[in-house]
């Protein structure tokens, strides 16, 4: 098979955007930026020293989709229209699949009705990329836990190796089945794996992710966990949290609050 | 030497006529694969591998198999494996390039598969296989054709093929041992998550193994007339026997661990397996086909008068081969990915490429190792006619 040279000029228009995003890499900044505000936005790069996040399930409704729209309208993912090859990045899943072992017939109706939030957990330990046989999904020193489209080879070990299913496959080209391209994020090709990034390009223009702006029950809190006076440190201190398979040994970053 | 493979009889070139069809067509299919991704296989975001990944797996073992004819004769001096050991190295060879194969396939973007060796990540379990088995294949490639090509000219073979010859044997240990590292290190997948994966995988292969190598003697036997020697079949009719127990008694205490300690996440794809999950049964039938084989086949092996008449020897290395091959081949692989992480079951149905496309690569190994075994005999019956 030959790529088109379209295709190519494609990949190398979104490898230039990597390349022009990567350099603001919050690597070593000294300067820990709080978020005091949800709203808060910058032209200076979002950093810290790990970011985290926490989900208030009390505030999130089960009919709301607005953080995954957000997401996948911005990061262009596509929508294959099957559940066989589908691609997501968050989405919704009921209490039960997302934490089996706190699942019992007696709880109330309240949490058997739940449906929680659920994505990439940016394991502090993660399983994913110490499988990966080329780097392709990689750590930051700030604890975002990404992918270098450009070079997955679509080898999926990656995929065996999540324990949370936080990750998708593309098994067809996904251009044509994203609903409305935004030029400003790459597309991916045929054969790469993909998941939630955190919206380390939002980070670096200053902008929080766009599944916290979209909440407008401010259900998601992000933020910086090595920052004793941020607003994600003073909710968890506060209130019982849980995170999914934490026996695991893969220290998730995403904080439920039940 | 080499234009050996292409003197043959007329059975001869129909065989490779057909295989080559075969692979053709698996060929064709691969390139639609290549046009419209792996979509078109039956993975899924759940299942995210499939037959290709659980074929390199099982043909892992049948390399690694060809020790057990090394061992004996290089380590034991066993002679009546002398004038097999070749048998065994040809079938690493064309079982290792088969696995290659099958890993190649499986890629979602094969034209980047030099990232593996530009970017080496020696944290990755994938990366240390794709070095044992390249290296396996190198070892078995010169060695089999040293060996064969100083029989031809009757001197023995060079001072430095021996070291060669031993490394080959940790090697071979170290290709299963590897590539069931890949399964045993993940941490949400309880059906892999076991340290008796790397031995159950050694165990399986060096059953399967020399049961195909068995096979292949028999065939050589009926139809070109060199014989193995009864005492070489017979002893790898031992070997499958012993092998065979081993991989049953290892399948057995996982069960104890499972079901015994009841913890569920351990106990459901073993339910999956052998009864069914949520309505979805798969795999029961095949599972239990191949328990029953299993059972049957070791009954024929380890009795003795069973193993020596040499049609029912020929039904259990049958019986053996397709068991197993249930087992990692189909089995092993999908089973892991049930139920999924968000506990959800999804079936695993291979589709007409993908199937297509795995009998493709079969029929290219089948194809080497057919042309491989053409240099064996020809060497063999020019030595046998004078
Ligand atoms: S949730 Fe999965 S994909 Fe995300 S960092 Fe953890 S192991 Fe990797
Ligand atoms: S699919 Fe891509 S990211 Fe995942 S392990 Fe393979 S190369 Fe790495």
């Amino acid at each position: 098979m030959t790529t088109s040279r379209r295709e190519f000029l494609k990949i190398a228009g979104a490898s230039a955007l990597t390349l022009i995003t990567f350099p603001v890499f919050p690597v070593g900044a000294k300067e820990n930026v709080r978020i005091p505000g949800q709203d808060f936005t910058s032209a200076k790069p979002l950093t810290a020293r790990r970011w985290a996040m926490a989900i208030d399930t009390s505030k999130c409704s089960k009919d709301c989709t607005d953080c995954i729209v957000a997401c996948h309208a911005i990061h262009n993912v596509p929508d294959f229209g099957n559940p066989k090859d589908e691609v997501k990045w968050i989405w919704q899943e009921p209490f039960a699949a997302v934490f089996p072992d706190n699942q019992h017939a007696y709880s109330g109706q309240a949490i058997q009705k739940m449906r929680l939030p659920v994505l990439c957990n940016h394991c502090a330990n993660p399983s994913c990329v110490r499988v990966c046989p080329t780097q392709a999904t990689f750590k930051r020193p700030d604890g975002i836990v990404m992918m270098d489209y450009h070079r997955c080879i679509g080898c999926r070990l990656c995929m065996a190796g999540c324990p949370y299913g936080a990750r998708s496959m593309n098994f067809h080209d996904p251009r044509p089945f994203i609903a409305k391209i935004n030029p400003d994020f790459p597309t991916r090709t045929k054969g790469v794996v993909e998941k939630c990034n955190f919206c380390q390009e939002r980070l670096a223009k200053g902008l929080l992710p766009a599944c916290v702006l979209a909440c407008k029950e401010k259900a998601l809190v992000f933020g910086d966990l090595e920052d004793p006076l941020s607003d994600i440190r003073s909710l968890l201190k506060e209130r019982f949290n849980l995170r999914r398979k934490a026996h695991l040994g893969t220290r998730p970053q995403i904080y439920y609050i039940v | 030497m080499l234009e050996k493979a292409l003197r043959g009889s007329r059975g001869y070139w129909t065989w490779i006529i057909f295989l080559l069809a075969v692979v053709l067509i698996g060929f064709s299919f691969y390139l639609r694969q290549l046009d419209d991704g792996l979509g078109i296989t039956g993975m899924s975001r759940d299942v995210s591998w499939g037959l290709y990944i659980a074929q390199f797996t099982f043909l892992v073992g049948v390399a690694a198999s060809a020790v057990m004819l090394i061992m004996p004769y290089y380590l034991h001096d066993y002679k009546a494996f002398g004038k097999i050991t070749v048998l065994g190295e040809f079938l690493a060879v064309s079982a290792v390039i088969m696995c290659i194969l099958f890993i190649f396939v499986d890629l979602g973007q094969p034209s980047r598969v030099m990232n593996v060796i530009l970017y080496p990540s020696p944290g990755s379990i994938l990366f240390w296989d794709m070095v044992v088995l390249s290296g396996y294949l190198l070892i078995n490639i010169v060695t089999g054709w040293v060996i064969l090509s100083c029989d031809q000219k009757e001197i023995p073979p060079p001072a430095w093929v021996k070291p060669l010859i031993y490394l080959s044997i940790p090697w071979a240990i170290s290709i299963h041992t590897v590539t069931a590292f890949i399964y045993a290190g993940l941490p949400g997948r309880t059906f892999w998550l076991t340290a008796i994966m790397a031995p159950r995988f050694l165990a399986s292969a060096f059953a399967s193994g020399p049961a195909l190598l068995i096979l292949f003697c028999l065939i050589m036997k009926k139809c070109t007339g060199f014989d193995a020697g009864r005492s070489a079949i017979q002893t790898l009719a031992r070997i499958a026997a012993y092998a065979l127990a081993a991989s049953i008694f290892f399948v057995m205490v996982e069960l104890f661990t499972v079901f015994y300690s009841g913890i569920p996440e351990h106990e459901e794809p073993f339910r999956y397996l052998f009864a069914g999950l949520d309505g979805h049964n798969n795999l029961v039938v095949w599972m239990w086909a191949s328990a029953a084989l299993a059972a049957g086949a070791l009954a024929a092996l380890i009795y003795p008068r069973a193993r020596q008449n040499e049609a029912i020897l020929a039904v259990a290395c049958v019986a053996v081969f397709i068991s197993l091959w249930i087992e990692k081949g189909l089995g092993l692989v999908v089973t892991g990915f049930i139920p999924s992480p968000l506990v959800a079951v999804t079936e695993y149905f291979p589709t007409g490429p993908e199937i297509a496309i795995t009998l493709g690569i079969w029929a290219g190994g089948l194809l080497i190792l057919t042309m491989l075994y053409q240099i064996f005999l020809a060497v063999r019956l020019e030595k046998q006619g004078q």
